[in-house]
């Protein structure tokens, strides 16, 4: 037993997702750190040749289900050979990307070991632990950081007695990073059939429209946001016109999601997308933590807000005081005039 | 066709408006502050069920809830949109569960009431974890299906329905007994109904009955759809080394509220001046342009 770091691959049209990768970046940086292996865990169809994707990050060995009944994802089945294969591996840790099939999964699985899961973690990092009552010490312990009460604290969890440590985390928060392009470990195969029978099966997809994601901010450089703020849908024509002229994508504070102004796609935060942009400018948006855990690495940040007192405005390199709708006009004509 | 839903809901503080009131002098929140409210995707979940039931016509609605006492408020808001009687899970024991602990208490009480189906919002915003709902249809050995937006057909031993993914939409057929969770792009809940307030707002808990100053007694022999029932460790036969802290495999290890760190800011007005001042800045320093 050698109690590894285990990282759930996602596939989609054959390809291992982004967040997946990502995972796989900080799985080895956690497995080094505690001198474990890391491992891969991949299940879905017509997987030949899917290492080639998995090894360059430093993946020690990667287990594969390979089967008809495993693609499209669905609950049952993935659920069961990831339980069974945790109770004969002993994972010390186990991540999955925070996607509609990993809140699906994730979720099933530590229910059926019993042990901790902490969603949408925004950190994770190894730490000790005193257990306050019975003196008991803990050497690194998975410290999973996230965002909670929707944004206004930061809590630490931790899973002392129980393992695997489980966690789910969004699409880019953290960073991906090829280990070593040709690094190559070991494939184990799962014998598919000894595991799944008709029950597991309880659960048929009928049809399936699975869309490229049409917008995706978070690979812009320049993003403006907005906020609840912003008033209505129609106002956000603006923000459209200013990402259009400066080449940027519009983004949006989950309450602006909410109201109905914008696509859920565009949210920026943590129950969104997190962004490293250049440049952004949030307007009519306050600066709830749940927002700004998903910008504050922006290079430079402007705040359009009438409230001078916004908390958003904290974190700003330049602070607009004014409304959305006599701001952006201004800075439209001021951005042509100067680059006239 | 007799079709029995249990709704699973939550009351939560509403973390969405963090309003001034709600701040505390040094910046962090006063959770005390905020308003309780029913979660908003437990009522895009109670609209399935009422939808459900708009086209069965032997369909009942039992919302199942689990917190303090005060928590019987939202059954009765169920109530007053169509649910037809709840049940409240409640017991200091439970205090400090996490979504293992909560599940687990859960699915006892799913278990006491055998429905067909069962239905979840996807998330609470107090939380967003998003783990209740299939934890609870494991621990009940029932299938699940996550993220739905409609009931596109129902028979006693099978649903289909549209889940909404992050990339697209996937229909599904799924077998009896199941559980599903709603997505917030499902149909928001329908009003309350004049009818079912003047029906169901002395409906009551044994704690909540307690405390009254008026006798109830014989209002509630002669209409017991008024009594709702509160379960407690006891009621659910459950194992206590489950329930509450000893029965959540994650600890909080710290809590922090978040302060943001100032940077300094330029500050600026709509005046043209500023205006030409900042985007001359950001093309200066091919920020932009």
């Amino acid at each position: 037993m050698n109690n590894s770091i285990f990282v759930y691959c996602e596939i989609e049209d054959g390809q291992v997702v982004e967040v997946s990768l990502e995972l796989l970046t900080k799985g080895r940086k956690l497995a080094n750190e505690i001198d474990r292996k890391l491992e891969a865990v991949v299940i879905g169809h017509n997987l030949a040749g899917i290492e080639k994707q998995i090894f360059p990050y430093g993946v020690d060995v990667i287990h594969i289900a390979d089967n008809s009944r495993l693609y499209p994802y669905l609950t049952l089945p993935h659920a069961e050979i990831i339980a069974k294969l945790f109770e004969q591996e002993q994972p010390e840790v186990a991540l999955f990307g925070a996607t509609s099939v990993g809140r699906d999964l994730a979720p099933r699985v530590a229910s059926k070991l019993k042990c901790g899961l902490t969603a949408d973690c925004t950190s994770l990092v190894f730490g000790d632990h005193t257990e306050n009552k019975t003196g008991k010490e803990y050497k690194n312990l998975l410290y999973q950081i996230r965002p909670a009460f929707g944004g206004n604290i930061i809590a630490t969890i931790i899973n002392p007695d129980t393992r695997p440590q489980m966690a789910t985390v969004r699409e880019g928060v953290m960073k991906k990073e090829v280990f070593n392009s040709t690094h190559k470990g070991e494939i184990k195969y799962i014998n598919v059939d000894t595991i799944l029978n008709d029950n597991h099966m309880a659960v048929e997809i009928i049809e399936r429209h699975i869309e490229k994601q049409k917008v995706n901010i978070k690979n812009s450089q320049i993003i403006i946001s907005g906020g609840y703020g912003v008033g209505s849908k129609e106002n956000f024509d603006l923000l459209y016109e200013l990402a259009d002229m400066l080449g940027g994508e519009v983004g949006a504070s989950r309450a602006a999601v909410d109201a109905g102004f914008v696509d859920h796609a565009r949210q920026v935060g943590q129950t969104g997308v997190t962004v490293r942009p250049k440049l952004y400018i949030a307007c009519g948006i306050s600066g709830a933590v749940q927002h700004t855990a998903g910008m504050n690495e922006s290079a430079k940040i402007i705040s359009i807000n009438n409230d001078p007192k916004a908390p958003i405005n904290q974190i700003a390199d330049y602070v607009i005081t004014g409304n959305v709708e006599d701001v952006i006009p201004k800075m439209i004509k001021f951005y042509k005039k100067n680059t006239k | 066709m007799s079709f029995k839903i249990v709704v699973l809901a939550k009351q939560v503080p509403d973390t969405r408006n963090v309003g001034k009131d709600a701040m505390k002098a040094d910046g962090t929140v006063n959770r005390a502050a905020l308003p309780a409210i029913f979660n908003p995707e437990d009522l895009h979940a109670l609209e399935q069920a009422l939808r459900i039931k708009d086209r069965i016509d032997d369909a009942e609605i039992i919302i199942l809830t689990m917190g303090p006492p005060r928590a019987a408020e939202i059954i009765r808001e169920a109530m007053y949109r169509g649910a037809d009687s709840g049940f409240l899970i409640t017991d200091r024991k439970f205090a400090g569960s996490d979504t293992l602990a909560t599940s687990y208490a859960i699915s006892l009480a799913v278990k006491k009431l055998q429905p067909h189906l069962v239905i979840a919002g996807r998330q609470a915003i107090d939380g967003d974890t998003a783990q209740v709902g299939p934890q609870v249809a494991e621990k009940l050995n029932i299938p699940q299906v996550t993220y739905c937006e409609e009931v596109l057909e129902i028979k006693e031993d099978e649903l289909i329905v549209k889940r909404r993914l992050e990339r697209g939409v996937e229909v599904v057929k799924a077998k009896t007994p199941l559980l599903i969770t709603v997505h917030s792009s499902a149909p928001t809940c329908r009003p309350r109904h004049a009818k079912l307030i003047m029906k169901f707002k002395h409906a009551r808990t044994v704690s909540e009955l307690v405390e009254e100053t008026k006798d109830y007694t014989e209002m509630m022999t002669n209409k017991p759809y008024l009594r709702i029932e509160e379960w407690s460790v006891a009621d659910l036969d459950a194992n206590v080394e489950s329930l509450g802290l000893s029965g959540s495999p994650t600890k909080v290890k710290k809590i922090e509220n978040v302060v943001l760190i100032h940077k300094d800011s330029i500050n600026l007005t709509v005046n043209d001046k500023d205006m030409d001042y900042l985007m001359k800045e950001l093309i200066d320093s091919h920020v932009i342009g």
